[in-house]
């Protein structure tokens, strides 16, 4: 297992500094002299005079071959100087820094609201296969997949927003603001929670083992929480994996519609506003944590099922 | 359940896949054949009727500009529905080649590629296409492009994956025997047993790329006026959300069938396909 997760680390430092290294070559395939646009970003497109943009060049090394560029740059990542965020003049780092806190915040709540809906309308639904119920909870885990995760924030800000007036539509800081974007993120996740426990939990009815305890004559419910649920939990926590892309994609998005001062904001205005050093911080933020997680993920995978022997998977 | 052969009919088992198909098939339609299934122009535009609610004349109701929201959408189905289609296409057809290398040769090809696919998915969802259409500009070529420079990694992986399994079997090695070439072996005995679940992938990819355009449309980085798409006229009708919901309904409502309707297919799609595999299988 040793040999395994330094295999996994291995490829996942390779795949990191992969897109390192595209999002810094991103800078010289855009649109335009990077030169230029830094000079205008930096001193307002009057006084990004040919003198300015020259001094510029000379200052960031600009006229130096990209290998080198991208050393240096590496460099200082990797000694935690991620440059300056050409609008607001910030650290990159500090710019992140204080917006995680809002992110992992939102992601965590959607993550349990999913959970909690997720969980209980996929064990319903296999356990009462074939009945309403289970159509009940299928058709609306399919919908949930279906739905567009910022349309259905849109909808629950006219309805609770606008319509009732039950909760705040927009900002960040009390625990009603927290609500509809951590309804909107984690609803839009449930379905396929839902989906996943529904088959994960169907495939353990199947096993010889229940049959055993029933013909035990074990009462269903000791059945259910002593060998369905803790049986089905392994795929559950890979559900978790597979629903970590969704949640980081998610909370991206959500943030954007819900005016939450996360990452995810963060990234889309500086898309915006062409901020590459800042898009370079965030990219490779999201990419680490995702990478890192999933690593976890993994791991845990292996404590909870001792038959996985993880090296076989590829 | 009839026992039947044909894959039309065995796909007409499965209600939900071959309405999805029918309605798959009908937006198609009205979106090839918008300028004579709208009821109006949608870029005419009529200050009168500024934000009215749906009524006869307009079945959506308007939107700011007097404009008939039925008719922008059917216009605007040929972007989403175009720009999903053509991504899924391209970047399918890029991935299945660089699968098929990859996994056919092995060795070094192999591990570039590899690494090249794990790169793509070192960031989750949408987030790749997101930056990369920022940075080259707003526009529907430009979103095209972003989406598929990200979507292929998907498909690479499922090709190499099925090659490695196709490889190894006697009819792939009595070819190379008799003297087949590389290319002739790739063609005539790889790929066509590798397309099931590329073509399974690639429906739940259409799905999937029509809410990524939509999002990325509506964030302001897909679809520019004059043009429009599902996704860009729910931007717009952010402005109007309380005076006029009907704006935000109608195209959000018309997003999720469409994907709704290429995830049934797609579902009825793979249980087809695997009757098929379980069937090559018994013999």
């Amino acid at each position: 297992m040793d040999e395994y997760l330094l295999k996994r680390m291995v490829s996942s430092v390779i795949a990191i500094t992969g897109v390192s290294l595209l999002t810094f070559l991103l800078l010289f395939v855009l649109p335009g002299d990077p030169a230029e646009m830094l000079a205008i970003s930096k001193y307002g497109p009057r006084d990004a005079t040919q003198a300015a943009i020259d001094h510029l060049i000379r200052q960031e090394g600009l006229d130096q071959p990209v290998v080198i560029q991208y050393a240096r740059w590496l460099k200082g990542v990797v000694s935690g100087d991620m440059g300056t965020s050409r609008i607001s003049g910030k650290p990159v780092w500090q710019e992140i820094n204080v917006r995680f806190p809002a992110t992992l915040c939102l992601a965590g709540t959607s993550l349990v609201v999913s959970l909690c809906v997720g969980l209980p309308l996929g064990i319903v639904a296999a356990l009462q296969r074939g009945t309403l119920w289970d159509h009940l909870a299928t058709g609306t885990s399919l919908i949930g997949v279906a739905i567009p995760n910022f349309w259905l924030g849109l909808i629950l800000i006219l309805v609770f927003g606008l319509y009732l007036g039950w909760l705040p539509t927009f900002g960040y800081g009390t625990l009603p603001h927290l609500v509809l974007p951590a309804a909107t993120v984690g609803i839009s996740m449930a379905g396929i929670t839902a989906r996943l426990t529904r088959s994960a939990v169907i495939d353990v009815l199947g096993q010889a083992y229940i049959k055993t305890a029933r013909a035990k004559g074990l009462p269903g419910r000791v059945i259910l929480s002593r060998h369905v649920i803790k049986n089905a939990l392994i795929p559950i926590v890979t559900i978790a994996g597979i629903q970590l892309g969704h949640l980081l994609e998610g909370t991206v998005i959500i943030e954007m519609v819900f005016a939450w001062p996360g990452i995810g904001r963060l990234l889309i205005e500086a898309v915006h506003n062409r901020d590459v050093p800042q898009i370079q911080g965030c990219v490779l933020y999201i990419a680490i944590v995702f990478c890192l997680v999933n690593v976890l993920i993994d791991l845990l995978y292996t404590r909870l099922d001792p038959r996985v022997r993880l090296t076989d998977r590829d | 359940m009839t026992d039947t052969f044909s894959p039309i009919g065995r796909l007409a088992d499965h209600r939900l896949a071959l309405a999805g198909g029918i309605l798959i098939l009908m937006v198609s339609l009205m979106a090839v054949l918008a300028p004579h299934v709208a009821p109006h122009d949608p870029r005419q535009t009529d200050m009168d009727q500024s934000l009215t609610a749906p009524n006869r004349t307009f079945p959506l109701g308007t939107n700011k500009l007097g404009r008939c929201v039925l008719s922008q959408m059917i216009y605007g189905a040929r972007v989403t529905l175009g720009v999903g289609m053509g991504v899924v296409l391209v970047s399918a057809l890029v991935g299945m080649i660089l699968g098929v290398v990859s996994g056919y040769y092995g060795g070094m090809v192999d591990e570039v590629i590899m690494r090249l696919v794990d790169v793509m998915f070192a960031l989750p969802g949408i987030l790749p296409a997101l930056i990369i259409a920022g940075l080259l500009g707003p526009g529907i070529f430009n979103l095209m492009l972003a989406l598929t420079i990200t979507a292929w990694a998907g498909y690479a992986r499922i090709v190499r994956s099925s090659v490695l399994t196709i490889k190894p079997l006697p009819f792939v090695e009595s070819a190379k025997a008799l003297g087949a070439s590389h290319l002739y072996i790739m063609r005539v005995h790889i790929i066509p047993n590798c397309l099931a679940p590329v073509i399974v992938l690639a429906t739940f990819g259409v799905a999937r790329t029509i809410l990524a355009v939509s999002a990325l449309s509506f964030l302001g980085l897909g679809c520019q006026t004059p043009n429009f798409d599902w996704g860009a006229m729910l931007k717009e009708s952010l402005l109007y959300m309380r005076t006029a919901p009907h704006l935000l309904v109608c195209p959000g409502l018309a997003i999720m069938l469409l994907v709704l309707a290429f995830n049934f297919l797609g579902d009825g799609l793979r249980d087809l396909m695997d009757v098929q595999a379980n069937r090559k299988q018994k013999y």
